[in-house]
């Protein structure tokens, strides 16, 4: 019990000072002084009061909330399909989120919303979420039938290249201004939040978490398999859609407006389990969402130090974890 | 009666396993589930336990309909340890026996004293209390075994399923584990069934026999079931016939002198 406390604390320090960092680092140099000034509400030049609270905070609190967020909709999934390489980006989901973004972005010319900005965020959500939606129906569907750890893998990476196809496709029909809006979205860009659409997302991402928390306990059951956990009292029916509706909340907003972030809800899960040395979700579920926004924290700041999109970074901080985690579970194939 | 079967029929694809067979099970009882593979043993398990529905055909647990049951309900009635082998890294056994408390405890499953001592209770009658911060990729089959059994009667049913407990087992463990099922039926009054290949222990050391002669069920204590010739006629082929013992074989097929 002292161990995991510790922990908590440990990570709950570095996360705040790595969330003081992210407001303190970027392209206009500040000093702490005025970063200070402009959180506390002090006299400061309105300059830099813009920076700090409607970049760098806005930036900062997307980072926190999009880390927690893909890291409790990967615990969810790996858990569900007792898969330990399961998560948004590795099934495809992100990916019917971005095919549904790319169908928004590129067909909203059409129909004359593009320069409505709150439509275009509802619309641009609602797209992600039905993307999001649609790939995990399949992929669930699909699990039910067959157990095989690889295939459903295959699966996602197979429908995780098909989207991607049909996205390119989409973009070499489209028109030039379109096609620019939506190449600049996959770049993944947790600068590009608004106080509007933070608006729509801290509510749906905290719908999302609040979901994940509820199925701590179906989770655990879960742990046994689908068999064990009907017999232990589980409804499996309601603790599946729980389950679908929270990722589909967590990885559709996320990828709707940061971009496609990978390798985050698969790695941290496993981050959380290798720290606190628990299968317990009661434990896990905070810990994944505390070190998925530390991770993704910690990328913004690296993205803006080296100036490198987000996704790079996520991507070469997961894919070792993920490499650890395959090399240690050679039992699993 | 702890378990009542009335008019069960089981089908797998076209294929009828089962036709209106109907038995009563007591509590206080061992009862060993026998029968050839691919005759619907573990099919009519998942069946009590409420994990499929039959093909028809009413089961009851404890007078009540299973059907009538809510998942709650269901699960402090029954509980079930299945076949395949269950190794969560980082999960100790304290913690697995702890799920078996799922039924009883909060939305975030706390665990109360009473749970607690439930706990210590059931891996202290499996002779597991020893290993309760142990985790689970530590522990031997025969080890796991037992604590899935712990975790069942942590969940304080009346009524206990396994299927094909002893398979993974050694020897002295099959007779350890049954012994063990024979000890929680009479001590602790629970109605248990459990699906065997083993026709010695079915015979030597449950109080009655559940025999699958597809399509039809027949249900006698072991005693009557061993003299009754229906084993024999079931599980005697060109490789196996038995000797005077009950449930054991000589080889080559040799018949009976």
């Amino acid at each position: 019990m002292t161990r995991t406390l510790l922990w908590f604390v440990l990570l709950a320090l570095a996360a705040a000072a790595l969330f003081i960092a992210d407001l303190a680092v970027g392209s206009v140099a500040l000093s702490p002084g005025e970063v200070w000034a402009a959180l506390t509400g002090a006299e400061v030049d309105p300059a830099v009061r813009y920076i700090v609270l409607d970049i760098r905070l806005l930036k900062a609190i997307t980072a926190l909330l999009a880390g927690a967020a893909l890291a409790a909709a990967g615990l969810q999934m790996q858990t569900l399909f007792r898969n330990p390489l399961a998560g948004p980006y590795v099934l495809g989901i992100s990916a019917g989120a971005s095919l549904g973004v790319a169908l928004f972005i590129l067909g909203a010319p059409l129909l004359g919303i593009a320069g409505h900005s709150f439509l275009r965020s509802v619309g641009i959500a609602g797209a992600a979420w039905l993307g999001a939606a649609a790939v995990l129906a399949v992929v669930m569907a699909v699990s039910r039938r067959i157990k095989e750890i690889m295939v459903i893998l295959i699966l996602g990476i197979m429908f995780g290249s098909a989207l991607g196809a049909v996205v390119e496709i989409m973009q070499y029909l489209s028109s030039e201004a379109a096609l620019k809006s939506f190449v600049v979205w996959t770049m993944g860009s947790l600068g590009d939040v608004t106080g509007p659409r933070l608006a729509l997302l801290a509510p749906v991402v905290g719908l999302g978490l609040a979901l994940a928390v509820a199925v701590i306990k179906p989770l655990n059951l879960l742990l046994l398999g689908e068999n064990y956990a009907r017999t232990m009292g589980l409804d499996i029916g309601r603790t599946r859609r729980t389950i679908f509706l929270s990722t589909v909340l967590l990885a559709g907003t996320v990828t709707a407006f940061c971009g496609p972030v990978g390798f985050v809800g698969l790695a941290v899960p496993h981050v959380a389990r290798m720290l606190f040395r628990t299968a317990d979700h009661r434990m896990l579920m905070p810990a994944s969402m505390l070190v998925g926004a530390l991770l993704l924290l910690a990328c913004d700041l690296l993205s803006k130090l080296l100036a490198l999109p987000i996704n790079s970074l996520t991507a070469l901080t997961g894919i070792p974890i993920v490499i650890l985690v395959v090399i240690r579970n050679r039992s699993f194939f | 009666m702890a378990v009542s079967l009335k008019d069960i029929t089981l089908s797998y694809g076209s294929r009828t396993l089962l036709d209106r067979v109907s038995a009563d099970i007591p509590r206080a009882s061992l009862t060993a589930f026998i029968g050839r593979n691919g005759t619907g043993k573990s099919s009519l398990l998942r069946v009590i336990a409420g994990l499929d529905p039959a093909a028809g055909g009413d089961v009851r647990l404890c007078g009540r309909p299973l059907s009538t049951l809510g998942p709650g309900e269901r699960a402090a009635t029954v509980s079930f340890v299945a076949t395949d082998k269950v190794r969560i890294a980082g999960l100790t056994c304290e913690e697995l026996v702890a799920l078996g408390r799922a039924p009883y405890t909060d939305w975030i499953g706390r665990l109360q004293e009473s749970d607690r001592t439930a706990v210590r209770r059931a891996l202290e009658t499996v002779g597991m209390a020893g290993f309760a911060r142990k985790p689970m990729e530590t522990l031997s089959d025969g080890e796991c075994q037992r604590a899935m059994i712990a975790r069942a009667l942590a969940q304080d049913t009346p009524v206990i399923l396994l299927d094909e407990p002893t398979a993974f087992l050694d020897l002295p463990n099959r007779y350890a584990l049954a012994s063990l099922l024979r000890r929680l039926a009479r001590d602790e009054g629970k109605c248990i069934l459990f699906s065997t290949h083993d026709l010695d222990i079915a015979l030597t050391l449950c109080d009655s026999v559940l025999l699958i002669d597809t399509p039809s069920l027949h249900h006698l204590p072991a005693a009557e079931m061993a003299a009754s010739g229906l084993i024999e006629r079931l599980f005697q082929g060109g490789d196996t016939a038995f000797g005077d013992i009950p449930g054991c074989v000589l080889p080559g097929g040799r018949q009976r002198p």
